[in-house]
């Protein structure tokens, strides 16, 4: 349910370098650790967009799968389960290569074609 | 008419996390370190919290209490004697489900930040949206009830991840339920490796010697976990 407000923050991320131009689609990257619901986010998104530069845009979402790094070991790992030991070393010091994005890649939005006059 | 793509590569959250900054950079100011207390509905946060915030000998405490409504929770930590603001979160769409950073800035002036510590937030009480927003916090901590279940840190990893001290509270049940705290360990482990933990009971006091020593640890901290 977190994707209601999820949603309001992408259309203002949207919003601020959309520079009043309306957007048709937008491009989503969401690592699968920000255990996002696509088609709610979907839903809600159409809703918050209403009366933005958003609406009626098309939201695109590219799941990321996770992927990790052990810092001691070095081993590079991906998890289908939430289950963050290292299965080399079973140390608990890692980092998160990707699955933890939550970013508007880009957008594409309408320019009103300028018409040059003599 | 014609499209064209414009690149963003912007974290969706940074405004959250700006604003987030901003309130650490307020809290900072006045020497308070602040703590992001979650858990379930139901799950003890409220007597965890009256079990110790009068009896932290020499960190004067303040209580942050969100709440879509009313303001029951904070009566009841009110009545300790330490400074309790209650925030409200109803206003939009029918009560939203956590604190957000915002929300948290829009009660700095109502927090008598010059008179306390530890200022200890109590968030709405649910597993999934307040993992999303930080608020300025230098420690997150969640309750964990024996009554919710061994596999709950599987069904809510991020929450488990991201918080530093995991309180397992109502061990006093145990006997009383058919419940592996052997396995909730082990799940606790798996998704956050490594993660300190305190078995508790805010009924009958067992373990809470352990929580009090732990929040005047964090009221001293020198260097901040961000």
């Amino acid at each position: 349910m977190h994707e209601l407000s999820l949603s309001s923050a992408i259309v203002n991320t949207v919003a601020k370098h959309a520079d009043g131009r309306r957007v048709t689609v937008v491009n989503l990257r969401v690592g699968r650790l920000r255990q996002v619901v696509p088609d709610t986010l979907e839903f809600y998104f159409e809703f918050v967009a209403r009366d933005t530069v958003c609406e009626g845009a098309r939201l695109k979402q590219e799941v990321i799968e996770p992927r990790l790094r052990c810092n001691p070991c070095g081993r590079e790992w991906e998890i289908e389960v939430p289950a963050f030991r290292c299965p080399t070393c079973r140390g608990s010091d890692f980092e998160i290569a990707c699955g933890d994005e939550f970013e508007v890649e880009s957008i594409e939005v309408e320019e009103a074609e300028c018409i040059a006059r003599r | 008419m014609h499209r064209t793509k414009v690149t963003v590569v912007e974290e969706a959250l940074d405004a959250n996390n700006t604003i987030a900054t901003a309130n650490r950079a307020d809290f900072d100011r006045d020497g308070v370190k602040v703590v992001n207390f979650m858990s379930a509905p139901g799950a003890g946060k409220t007597t965890l919290l009256e079990r110790v915030v009068g009896e932290l000998p020499g960190v004067r405490v303040g209580v942050l209490e969100g709440d879509v409504q009313g303001s029951l929770d904070a009566d009841r930590l009110a009545s300790l004697h330490v400074p309790v603001t209650q925030l409200n979160t109803d206003p939009s769409f029918g009560g939203e489900c956590h604190l957000d950073a915002n929300m948290v800035r829009s009660a700095i002036p109502s927090l008598p930040l010059d008179q306390i510590d530890l200022l200890i937030v109590e968030n709405v009480g649910n597993l999934v949206c307040p993992a999303e927003f930080r608020i300025g916090e230098d420690a997150r901590v969640m309750v964990c009830a024996v009554t919710e279940g061994e596999d709950k840190p599987l069904k809510y990893p991020l929450m488990f991840r991201t918080c530093e001290l995991v309180l397992v509270n109502k061990i006093d049940l145990l006997p009383h339920l058919e419940f592996d705290l052997d396995r909730l360990l082990y799940n606790i482990d798996q998704v956050h490796p490594d993660v300190e933990t305190i078995l508790l009971s805010g009924r009958t006091g067992e373990g809470v010697g352990a929580w009090r020593e732990w929040l005047s640890g964090i009221a001293t901290r020198e260097e901040a976990i961000a």
